[in-house]
């Protein structure tokens, strides 16, 4: 029987392939601005190489020496060795990464709720503040440690409190802790650096070359991809991602559900505050000082990242892989612009561009395939 | 279950519910018995809904006291009252676009490993036992609900009572978007669902529906019981008269229109994705109704004409001031309010009404160049302006400077007709402008249809209410999956033709 409003189960394919296809974007993005950064890189360092055979061979004809003959450009671009493409580059752009991911994990987890957090710069600031502080101190590093990562936590249940309890938007209440952290910073600093005994934070967790050097990677890149993997296990595997999820697709929905919606928040606020907190003692451990005027506008940063990897502002989609694969573009477009030494304020104007590109590209594509 | 067997599965006894100035629930009680099915009757806005969010905990009364089998029960969160056996299937879609079939049905009720990680495996058994059930094993579980359409998001609700051991299972109007044949197996479901001893309160006011599947029933009006007993001995004529309150002649107050001249054509109007290549002619003074089940594409087809929607192909064609036909493309709002057609949204609070705003603002925000000159208003004439329609329309409010916030339902309506009246539109597109207003407003504005076609206006008046389209209009075309099926004299019209050629079921 034909009946015209029988209804279907199936229009595209399961959600899982979906979400597949929906990472490979962002993945294919890096893939494409780490190759771009790579050729413009050979370019330049060829025709650099060409310039100086050429003024060299010049050089010599004029001091009536024999020059043997001077390579094309393109002979030059060619058989010059990348500088761009190298294990080192990777590292040193993964280390660069490392605050901005862990950051980015939180805000995954938010932005799937349906909220955001404009509080994160500031909290890092805070907390690497917050490490140095107690190391100056003559704290061991671990307990340090620890109370960056609580006062991270702290400052996202206090985000969450104000939301759940004052009834303040997201927006509203994270632009006040913004302001908050940002000052409570600079008063435990006293205004200025905090130059403090960094100890193995300093010489082991984002260092160049790990040690080992099995590890290939710093343990301060492993610990973003550990607790990438966390937050993803936490989101797919348990109630209280299933929840966050159901939160930002329908709030009222979520309710009606039995889904205890403040309680939600309060935790995921919480855990994404933990998460800044972490970023932040990172952040001391590549600074090796507390700089309570660290991380300015980072929060957009993390917020870019999110929404490059997939994240929507008005919630129920996001991806932890999307996210860190955004922050890793948004490092790749500041290391590769300094490798090929495009000015900071076109640096800027790049990076603004591949946001909103990226955005709607992803719309697009979303909207052909729906 | 029940403690002991005497005792009812739910009484409810003098609920009393009031928001703002509104009294939706005024001392109401229900006694349903264990294994029955029992229908809640009553228009629109007499109370239902508030008193199924009071059982299911979503809302707290005023006043009150509630039993389950005999122990008070006094709900504190939805949780709370689906732990006690209370499964709720709403009316308007309550999913979660971006979970899958599978995570909403088992939304708030996942089961868990350590109170923390999820078991996937006996969830999708426990999400495939009841689509099995709903006949309906096609729905796959990993498809997110957001896809579906919109009769299989209405059968995960169904869903989601079936996987909970509920005790009463409370559905809200579950037929308004199904087909005939799903209908057909809900009633099944349902008979099946009573057999085990499970209550159920069914909610409708498709009297047909109620004698096929209903036992015993309450009649709601305004807040209030008006009747109650048993299906299989009481006329629907009784139940219509306890639900109306009034004859019918009183209820569809009819003024006399004459039909003129052409002012709006369709020719062959597709939109994206609905409507489907609609031809519909609306003339001057005729009051033209328009039928369809949800998804059939009626909202469309009103937000492609007012250039709220794109169009795909075919023409819209506007002839009030101009005595020829002249053809346009690219139409915009602002644009079709200078040609004098004006929209009524069927979702007055998000769209309709700028709720925080003043009822002067409201009625004079689509013609503020009416009471002000080079872009500065003049308050004294814009509140003049707005008396004015105030009194006309009876809307009750303290004045002109009260926020449409503190209005009833049925004078928020009337506030958003009147911005048409201002408006001074001539074609008016009204969207279900009845929905969620008590009976006395409904008369008014019925009233206030038949007066405007009088005045020589062409209305086009979507309704799901089978009842008010054929007591109010001249014509009445049904839409089904976007498509035009048929338009005829509203006397040649009866409720079971509609229907059937609303779901393509036959007549």
């Amino acid at each position: 029987m034909s009946d015209p409003a029988r209804p279907t189960g199936v229009s595209v394919g399961p959600t899982r392939v979906r979400q597949l296809l929906n990472a490979l974007g962002p993945l294919l993005a890096l893939v494409l601005i780490i190759l771009g950064f790579a050729a413009a890189s050979q370019i330049r360092n060829g025709l650099d190489e060409h310039r100086f055979l050429t003024e060299r061979a010049a050089h010599s004809e004029r001091s009536g020496r024999a020059a043997g003959p001077v390579p094309s450009a393109w002979q030059c671009i060619r058989e010059h060795d990348n500088r761009f493409l190298t294990v080192n580059t990777f590292r040193a752009t993964g280390n660069q990464t490392v605050s901005v991911g862990i950051a980015a994990m939180g805000m995954t987890m938010i932005v799937i709720s349906g909220g955001i957090d404009l509080s994160v710069g500031s909290v890092i600031a805070l907390t690497s503040v917050m490490t140095a502080w107690c190391l100056q101190r003559g704290s061991p590093p671990g307990p340090a440690v620890v109370a960056g990562l609580l006062l991270g936590g702290l400052c996202g249940l206090a985000n969450a409190t104000m939301i759940t309890r004052l009834k303040v938007v997201p927006f509203i209440a994270t632009l006040g802790m913004w302001g908050i952290a940002r000052g409570l910073a600079k008063g435990i600093a006293a205004e200025q650096k905090i130059d403090a005994p960094a100890h193995w934070l300093g010489t082991h967790i984002l260092v160049r070359q790990p040690n080992p050097p099995w590890l290939l990677v710093s343990p301060g890149v492993w610990t973003m991809l550990l607790l990438a993997a966390v937050v993803w296990a936490m989101l797919r595997y348990t109630s209280l991602g299933r929840h966050v999820f159901a939160i930002g697709s329908n709030e009222a929905t979520a309710r009606l559900c039995g889904i205890r919606v403040e309680r939600v928040k309060l935790q995921l606020y919480s855990i994404a505050g933990l998460c800044t907190g972490l970023a932040g003692v990172m952040q001391f451990c590549r600074l090796t000082v507390g700089d309570p005027t660290t991380a300015m506008g980072a929060e957009l940063d993390v917020i870019a990242a999110v929404v490059i990897g997939g994240g929507s502002l008005s919630g129920g989609e996001g991806s932890v892989f999307g996210s860190l694969i955004g922050a890793l573009i948004m490092a790749f477009l500041r290391v590769g612009c300094d490798h090929v030494g495009v000015p900071t304020w076109v640096q800027e104007m790049v990076i603004g561009a591949v946001i909103v590109l990226a955005v709607a590209v992803d719309y697009i594509r979303r909207k052909s395939t729906a | 279950m029940s403690a002991s067997s005497d005792d009812p599965r739910l009484r409810m006894i003098g609920v009393r519910k009031r928001f703002g100035a509104t009294v939706a629930l005024d001392g109401v009680d229900l006694l349903v018995q264990p294994g029955e099915v029992h229908a809640l009757i009553g228009e629109n806005g007499a109370g239902k809904s508030t008193l199924m969010k009071i059982l299911s905990g979503a809302i707290a009364p005023d006043e009150g006291r509630m039993y389950l089998d005999g122990q008070a029960y006094r709900p504190v969160s939805p949780l709370d009252a689906r732990r006690r056996g209370i499964a709720m299937i709403y009316q308007e879609l309550n999913l979660a676009p971006h979970l899958t079939v599978e995570e909403n049905v088992m939304l708030g009720i996942e089961e868990t490993r350590w109170g923390l990680v999820l078991r996937r495996g006996p969830m999708r058994q426990r999400v495939l036992a009841a689509l099995a059930e709903l006949h309906h094993p096609d729905i796959r579980p990993d498809v997110r609900a957001g896809d579906l359409s919109i009769g299989a998001r209405q059968l995960i609700e169904v869903a989601r009572a079936l996987v909970t051991d509920a005790g009463i299972i409370v559905m809200d109007e579950p037929t308004s978007s199904l087909s005939q044949e799903d209908t057909a197996h809900l009633f099944e479901l349902i008979r099946r669902l009573r057999g085990r001893g499970v209550s159920i309160v069914y909610i409708s006011h498709f009297l047909e529906e109620v004698q096929q599947v209903a036992d015993g029933f309450t009649v709601l009006r305004d807040g209030r019981v008006t009747g109650t007993g048993m299906v299989s001995q009481t006329g629907a004529g009784r139940i219509i008269e306890m639900m109306v309150g009034r004859g019918l002649d009183e209820m569809f107050p009819r003024v006399d229109h004459h039909v003129g001249g052409v002012v709006l054509e369709l020719d062959d109007l597709c939109g994206e994705p609905l409507p489907r290549h609609v031809g519909l002619r609306l003339c001057r003074g005729e009051i033209l109704g328009l039928f369809g089940l949800v998804g059939a594409g009626r909202t469309e087809l009103l937000r492609a004409i007012f250039g709220l929607a794109p169009v795909q192909s075919g023409r819209i064609t506007v002839a009030v001031a101009a005595p020829t036909l002249t053809t346009d493309d690219g139409a915009t709002p602002s644009r079709r309010l200078s040609q004098g057609v004006g929209m009524l949204s069927e979702d007055r609070k998000a769209e309709g009404l700028a709720l925080p705003m003043s009822l002067a603002d409201n009625i004079t925000l689509s013609r503020l160049n009416a009471v002000g000159r080079w872009g500065f208003l003049n308050l004294s004439r814009q509140r003049q302006a707005a008396r004015r329609w105030i009194d006309r329309l009876d809307i009750r409010t303290r004045g002109p400077q009260q926020t449409a916030w503190d209005l009833s339902g049925g004078n928020q309506q009337k506030v958003a007709l009147a911005r048409l009246l201002h408006q001074d539109a001539d074609i008016l597109l009204l969207d279900e402008p009845t929905r969620g207003i008590d009976v006395g407003a409904k008369v008014q504005v019925y009233r206030l249809m038949g007066e405007l076609a009088a005045e020589g206006r062409a209305i086009l008046f979507v309704s799901s209410y089978l009842p008010e389209l054929l007591g109010v209009c001249d014509r009445i075309a049904v839409m089904r999956r976007g498509r035009l099926i048929d338009v005829r004299g509203a006397s040649e019209w009866s409720e079971q033709d509609m229907m059937a050629a609303a779901t393509g079921g036959g007549a």
